[in-house]
């Protein structure tokens, strides 16, 4: 492996220190003169028609000083899956219909938090109550309730997949397995909630600080909603605190802000409540699987037949890519010769689910998984064993869709059963205690451009400078898993230079090359990293000629930017220092600056991703036969995510993925009564603390990923994955119960037992 | 009607108006401009509001400013000595890899100068009990577990060193 001075070392990260001294602005910190609060005014009842709305009665609450409903609008439907307008479906503010509890109907702006709030009180609106769908089957029942006109059958989406003869496998299968699934709507509970806040230019352009991942989408949906040019507005994301894929849309207060704060000529911020959060924020899918494989009595698989039914909630919003990914997910880990899938996505009046850690894969995997190990119980293969003989390995093609370049699978497989003992603790563990195994595959960003963006998919530009500096400007965002500290090491190794030497700008639109799709789908190290290493060649080439010139150097001499330098790598003397350099190239360019442009899209990478990233764990847990509490007292993982650029960004991303999972396995769940979400707080919402984190222990498999920044690809938002399969099965192995819809709790455990 | 309040944070003493609905939390954040201080939930759940009252941790979504009239309160401005300089609390967050998207940071640092004054040497267990009411939806906790002990030893040869001086 190539020898790197900053990759794959413990850098800490460079946002650190603000944060650990509290000094960090989050979107809530800023304040700026004269602002306004606002707040939404969001529908009690999940389905109906608005018969009028009154605000005098709020517009007259002194300190009150703007209030708007969808007439004051241009009435225009935004949704990030612009290629295809039709799915486009939701408006700022409701108008004419509400379609969940929680929809925005109307917002205020006041000097003050309680008088906004005192305000929402004021409005008056009348609704003519419809019947609601709640579930899937009701949705596609004949004569349902139709929730938007435009898509009578209230399934917006579908996608086929299909290779091989499906008919055919099945008939050559020794042994078929049917089984049906069915998940629960977690949320990603993000610590910040969600903020906004507005302020008009002198010349009536927009500037937006919002908390979110996707700056350059919200920049445009933002112009089109509000009928301007996207060069109008300005958006800068502050430190974000977290966003997991529920912070990826242009959302309604973002749009409250930016049109209040043109009406009153004042700044005008949004700070949600957590209640709302849980109330109406977006969520993970719930999702009905239905899933038939067949295999051979050796255990080699022939067939897969995956139908998936997302119930989406009341607007698209990322549920089209999460419907397209289920069946992506659901051909991957192991070569199904035959495969065919039906993904729907189904709208009820519920809260819309959209882009969540994982994006399809917890769901699709955990029912790849359990089938796999049910498999291997019924065919009498040791779940290992099953594993590593359909194993997906380099080089293996999903027809139309993707090829698969670097894979460390099977090593990850081989690594965490011998990392846990598994092979000695399936047989020797005691009643009540168990042991599992998941896998999971993910990608390294999309190539699919739903978005039809006009840009590369990432870009950057770094400037150098003869003070031996350098600026990288980004619109990649860091929303707190660590990218801004990766593209700078990537830049420093690039260059030769130390961390502190680098100094960035990211995600600003008016300052950051268009442009990036933003912070989802574990794009950003893989896309913007790439993007950074092109603006980073072109300098060095420039450099490299100037010292090629200076020295005199035979053409075929091999230069290099290394600790600081720019030199000869056979004569280091014929060199100079990084800055020196700078300064030549600038003097031969008359004064010009030296700054580079470089950008990133994936082309020739199929449908999906260029690249994917693999992994397996192993839970052991202990459940309390007396009160079906299950108890993870450990965890193993080894995984492939290419080159490692910062080991501990890399294990913190694991660790919290397994909180995450833990919680999905086991506690986590959006508690629905009809239309309305149950459990609105953090007390009722159930997310592992530190009590409840096993030991945990973790091999990086060392791989290569050649369409890579160094080598490396995604991780952190794949091993969403594998922990509730894991998890699912040692429980499994425990008790004898075998869960087949999420999250195991005790009451199922014990009602099993 | 307002009630003036006199508060000493982070060892500056402060007068106050406030309404006496006004949280502690909100009198820091949007009186004080001490935005170091995060609001995650507003109803006691998540720790992001942690600041220390007279020695005691107290969420500050739910603390009534009327109520810490006349006493000190330490936010996570006032743990750093200088901007050159950081808290041991700090460095070991740092260091470790403890912070992601930072938002807990402030709270979890408040509860572990809390649980450090109070237990120099606390296990691991105790490091995660005290840290109980504390959300942090990143991390997965292990980092700031470790942290908080790589700092509990920090302190302790710091302290040790200072009183042998
Ligand atoms: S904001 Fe106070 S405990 Fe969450
Ligand atoms: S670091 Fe993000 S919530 Fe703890």
């Amino acid at each position: 492996m190539k020898e790197y001075s900053i990759i794959g070392k413990d850098v800490p990260r460079t946002d650190a220190e603000a944060k650990a001294r509290g000094s960090a602005l989050y979107t809530d910190d800023i304040r700026l003169p004269g602002m306004l609060h606002g707040r939404i005014l969001r529908s009690p009842i999940a389905h109906g028609i608005i018969r009028s709305i009154d605000t005098s009665k709020a517009s007259r609450l002194p300190g009150v000083k703007c209030v708007i409903t969808s007439d004051d609008t241009p009435k225009i439907k935004y949704g990030n899956w612009r290629l295809f307008p039709e799915t486009q479906d939701e408006y700022p503010l409701a108008v004419d219909k509400v379609r969940f509890i929680g929809d925005e109907v109307a917002a205020v702006a006041a000097i003050d938090r309680d008088t906004a709030e005192e305000a929402l009180e004021l409005i008056e609106v009348e609704y003519e109550e419809l019947p609601g769908t709640f579930d899937v089957e009701s949705s596609r029942a004949e004569g349902a309730p139709v929730i938007h006109d435009y898509c009578p059958s209230n399934v917006s989406v579908n996608r086929k997949i299909k290779y091989g003869d499906i008919e055919k496998g099945f008939s050559e299968s020794d042994y078929i397995r049917e089984d049906t699934f069915s998940f629960q709507a977690i949320s990603h509970a993000y610590l910040e909630p969600c903020a906004s806040l507005a302020q008009v230019d002198l010349d009536g352009r927009i500037t937006l600080w919002t908390s979110t991942q996707t700056p350059y989408i919200v920049q445009c949906l933002l112009a089109s909603t509000l009928g301007m040019r996207e060069n109008d507005i300005r958006i800068i994301k502050p430190y974000v605190g977290g966003g997991f894929g529920g912070k990826m849309e242009l959302r309604p207060w973002e749009f409250c802000a930016a049109l209040m704060a043109k009406k009153t000529g004042r700044p005008v911020k949004f700070t949600l409540g957590r209640e709302e959060e849980f109330l109406a924020g977006r969520r993970r899918h719930p999702m009905k699987i239905h899933s038939r494989v067949g295999f051979k009595k050796d255990g080699t698989l022939v067939a897969k037949d995956l139908r998936i039914q997302l119930d989406g909630g009341a607007y698209n919003a990322m549920g089209p890519t999460a419907t397209f990914l289920c069946g992506n997910f659901g051909a991957m880990l192991y070569r199904y010769p035959n495969y065919r899938f039906l993904g729907e996505h189904v709208y009820t009046n519920k809260p819309p689910a959209s882009a969540m850690r994982g994006f399809g894969a917890p769901q699709s995997l955990y029912a790849s998984e359990v089938q796999m190990n049910i498999a291997a119980e019924e065919l009498g293969i040791d779940p290992v064993d099953i594993r590593l003989k359909n194993a997906q390995v380099s080089g293996d093609q999903i027809p139309d869709v993707a090829t698969i370049s670097s894979c460390g699978f099977s090593e990850s497989i081989r690594a965490v059963a011998e990392m846990s003992g598994w092979y000695e603790k399936r047989k020797s563990l005691k009643p009540g205690q168990g042991i599992g195994i998941g896998c999971y595959s993910f990608i390294s960003g999309g190539v699919f451009n739903w978005f039809n963006t006009q840009y590369p998919f990432s870009a950057a530009e770094v400037r150098v400078f003869s003070d031996g500096t350098a600026h990288l400007l980004t619109m990649a965002s860091d929303i707190g898993q660590g990218s801004d500290t990766v593209l700078k090491q990537i830049l420093a190794e690039e260059l030769g230079l130390r961390m502190e030497d680098i100094r960035m700008t990211s995600a600003d639109t008016a300052m950051t090359p268009q442009g990036d799709l933003g912070t989802w789908g574990s794009r950003v190290t893989l896309m913007a990293g790439n993007a950074v290493i092109d603006a980073a060649r072109k300098i060095k080439e420039q450099l490299f000629g100037a010292i090629s010139a200076r020295f005199n150097l035979n053409v075929i001499h091999h230069v290099e930017c290394k600790n600081g330098r720019v030199q000869a790598t056979a004569r280091p003397d014929y060199g100079m220092s990084f800055g020196e350099a700078v300064a030549m190239v600038q003097k031969a360019n008359r004064g010009e600056p030296l700054f580079a442009r470089g950008s990133y899209t994936p082309r020739g990478k199929g449908l999906v991703t260029p690249a994917f990233g693999f992994g397996a764990q192993i839970a052991e847990v202990e459940v309390d036969r007396e009160t079906g509490l299950v108890k993870v007292k450990n965890m193993w993982t080894a995984h492939d995510c290419g080159t490692v650029i910062n080991p501990r960004s890399v294990e913190g991303q694991l660790a919290g993925s397994i909180q995450m999972g833990l919680g999905y396995a086991l506690s986590e769940q959006m508690v629905m009564d009809g239309g309305r979400t149950v459990n609105v707080d953090f007390a009722d919402y159930k997310m592992p603390t530190a009590m409840d984190m096993p030991p945990s222990e973790v091999v990086h498999v060392d791989t290569y990923e050649p369409e890579g920044p160094m080598g490396a690809k995604e991780t952190g938002e794949g091993l969403a994955s594998p922990t509730a399969p894991a998890i699912s099965e040692a429980v499994y192995h425990a008790t004898g119960f075998r869960c087949k819809d999420l999250p195991i709790t005790p009451e199922k455990i014990l009602k099993a037992i | 009607m307002k009630h003036n309040i006199k508060i000493v944070v982070n060892g500056d003493e402060y007068s106050l108006a406030v309404d006496p609905w006004r949280t502690l939390n909100e009198a820091l954040r949007e009186d004080l401009n001490l935005t170091g201080t995060k609001l995650g939930c507003g109803t006691g759940d998540c720790g992001a509001c942690t600041v220390i009252v007279d020695g005691r941790a107290v969420s500050s979504c739910l603390t009534l400013a009327v109520s810490v009239d006349g006493k000190s309160v330490t936010t996570v401005e006032g743990l750093a000595p200088s901007g050159d300089e950081l808290h041991p609390i700090q460095e070991a967050f740092i260091k470790t890899g403890a912070i992601q998207c930072g938002f807990c940071t402030s709270g979890m640092e408040i509860a572990a100068l809390h649980l450090l004054s109070n237990n120099p040497s606390p296990t691991e267990l105790e490091i995660r009990k005290g840290l109980s009411g504390h959300l942090c939806r990143c991390t997965g906790y292990n980092q700031i577990v470790e942290a908080i002990s790589v700092a509990g030893e920090k302190m302790k040869k710091c302290c040790h060193e200072e009183e042998r001086s």
